[in-house]
């Protein structure tokens, strides 16, 4: 029996063809309007990031010059290379990855593992289990900060990345997703695979999880982008760049120049924005699947 | 994200099979077993990390507390009447149903009309598409702080462009109304993408051939969008309007780096914001946990109502 039969899990009807998408307008007034209209929005969105990574760029002079330049003339990348101008942009960086890549480690095996025992296994009190989780997702972390802040204050946490990473490491969301993908899976193969006897860890690893990786690559994703931009907590968590991830190390920054010389703060956003900006162009449909998973049938 | 799922799953959930017969007894005792090695971590931390902060924020809201005390003292209902009694509340609460309020019609409209226009056949449209919903997977904390010096009344990007029709800017950094328009507007910059993507698949899933129908019958294209696409996204409207309403209900990070909850004190102060800055900045965290506890009520009420109207919706 092949195992490796993958479907597309989640929001099958993505990114139709644009033999799919409704007829064009004929009439050429409408279709003047419709560009005009994309023009706009063009401008209403790119202009902002085009004005934050032209700012990056310029000499400080030119920044604060009145009307606005269009061109960074001369163009500099002085901005980068003294990011932070006294304040530790690379720790903060690597904190970044730090913090993102282990949440992200624990969540989506903590999400599939449960997912899983929701899905296929047999126990007393499934389904209060399942609303407890549910449930969780309905509390943002903030208004659960002030006794946590005290807890993690207790246990000698701040400042570490154990008081970062271990609060945040629950997952809801996560789990939902992946048991509602597993529900979906054909049952004949599941049972099959029970039939020949197959452990549970084997039917995770060799049957359930190679027809999952549409859902699992969008899970992750949306976990990576969730991470990356976590900014409460580590506002609380972190004093210094020796544990704190980018979007604190930014405030910091703002704080220490902001106003009087917005160059590096400028590029102290575009460092923080690139990485998952990347990330986003080149794998945007997965995650685009995992948001509207469920959302657009009734 | 996550609302609708709040309350799909639980009416989804599959009745637990009955026991199995004796012979397979073995295979269940494993189930339980594996079962509970594999939900007891994630279980475990939120319990520790979700639920009982939760209930800690009761017993802290009838406390006097300095977070960085280790002692508090009850002093009963005191915070709840001071909340509801002080004209700081009246301007915070204000601020989050201005804040909530449009940001979700602002950004769901924006949104739709995006999807429409997006939907149609237009060359770039994928471009244009992925440019739009970029800026919801950017850190709200570095949007707000880049948006700082796009909105700065001196030298940033808005005045210019005012400037251009001959237009000063307005005091953004001094005056409520102006900052509370700046922050909200940010926020709908972000977020638009959201609302976009989700409308979009609607779309896409929706039955073409009726739009089709209707407008060979002579429909005008007002009347084709109100009597057959409006209706067809309605459970993405609900969707929307639920989960916008969440989220930009606990919406912090662009507040706090643009504003810091001003001008003049509370300006631009949510809910959220007055809960941060009571407990973490004026160090009252009892007061700050009366705060969260009502916030938390409001986002159960809200959820709730949602379950009611979705299981409605499903009985129909």
């Amino acid at each position: 029996m092949t195992t490796t039969a993958a479907r597309p899990a989640v929001a099958p009807r993505q990114t139709p063809g644009d033999a799919a998408a409704p007829h064009q307008s004929s009439r050429p007034r409408v279709r003047i309007s419709g560009y005009l209209a994309l023009l706009l929005v063009v401008l209403l969105v790119a202009l902002p990031m085009y004005w934050i990574v032209l700012s990056s760029l310029k000499e400080r002079p030119d920044i604060y010059t009145v009307p606005v330049g269009w061109i960074p003339d001369p163009l500099t990348f002085d901005n980068y290379t003294s990011v932070g101008g006294g304040v530790a942009f690379t720790d903060y960086l690597r904190n970044s990855v730090i913090i993102t890549t282990a949440l992200t480690l624990i969540q989506v095996t903590l999400g599939v593992l449960s997912a899983f025992a929701l899905a296929f296994l047999r126990f007393p009190g499934r389904t209060v289990v399942l609303l407890v989780i549910l449930a969780a997702l309905m509390v943002p972390n903030q208004i659960t900060v002030i006794s946590n802040y005290a807890l993690v204050a207790q246990l000698g946490w701040r400042n570490s990345f154990a008081g970062l990473i271990i609060p945040l490491a629950g997952v809801a969301f996560g789990t939902f997703l992946m048991r509602n993908h597993f529900l979906s899976l054909p049952t004949e193969i599941i049972e099959a695979a029970e039939m020949d006897g197959a452990g549970p860890l084997k039917m995770l690893w060799k049957v359930v999880l190679p027809m999952s990786w549409p859902a699992l690559i969008a899970f992750t994703l949306i976990t990576i982008v969730n991470e990356w931009n976590q900014y409460l907590w580590p506002l609380l968590m972190a004093d210094d760049a020796s544990v704190a991830p980018l979007p604190v190390g930014l405030t910091q920054l703002q704080n220490n120049e902001g106003l009087t010389n917005w160059g590096p703060v400028m590029a102290g956003t575009v460092v923080t924005m690139l990485p998952i900006l990347v990330i986003f162009l080149l794998l945007q449909r997965h995650m685009i699947k995992g948001l509207t998973a469920g959302a657009i049938k009734g | 994200m996550s609302a609708e799922p709040i309350t799909a799953a639980p009416l989804a959930v599959p009745p637990v099979p009955p026991a199995a017969p004796t012979a397979r007894s073995g295979h269940r005792l494993r189930d339980v077993l594996v079962a509970t090695a594999f939900l007891l971590p994630n279980l475990a931390l939120l319990a520790v990390f979700t639920y009982r902060p939760l209930l800690d924020n009761i017993r802290l809201s009838f406390h006097s507390w300095n977070i960085a005390s280790p002692t508090a003292t009850f002093i009963g209902w005191e915070n709840y009447v001071e909340w509801f009694t002080s004209s700081d509340s009246r301007t915070v609460l204000w601020n989050t149903v201005v804040f909530t309020g449009v940001a979700v019609i602002g950004s769901m409209a924006l949104g739709l009309a995006l999807a429409l226009l997006l939907d149609q056949k237009l060359f770039g449209r994928n471009a244009v598409r992925s440019m739009v919903f970029a800026p919801f997977v950017l850190a709200g904390a570095a949007v707000g702080v880049a948006f700082q010096f796009v909105f700065d009344p001196t030298f940033g990007l808005v005045q210019d462009l005012l400037g251009r029709v001959g237009v000063e800017s307005p005091a953004f950094y001094q005056d409520r109304g102006w900052a509370l328009f700046m922050v909200t507007v940010t926020y709908i910059w972000k977020n638009l993408g959201y609302t976009f993507v989700i409308y979009l698949a609607a779309l896409q899933a929706r039955r073409a051939e009726l739009d089709e129908a209707a407008e060979m019958d002579g429909a005008s294209a007002w009347t084709r969008f109100r009597m057959v696409t409006w209706p067809q996204l309605r459970p993405a409207t609900f969707f929307l309007l639920i989960t916008v309403l969440l989220n930009s209900f606990q919406v912090f990070d662009v507040i706090h780096t643009m504003t810091r909850g001003g001008p003049l004190g509370n300006g631009t102060t949510t809910m959220v914001y007055q809960i941060y800055e009571e407990t973490f900045v004026n160090q009252r965290a009892g007061y700050g946990a009366t705060v969260a506890t009502i916030m938390f009520l409001v986002l159960l009420v809200v959820t709730l109502a949602q379950v009611f109207v979705m299981e409605r919706g499903r009985k129909q």
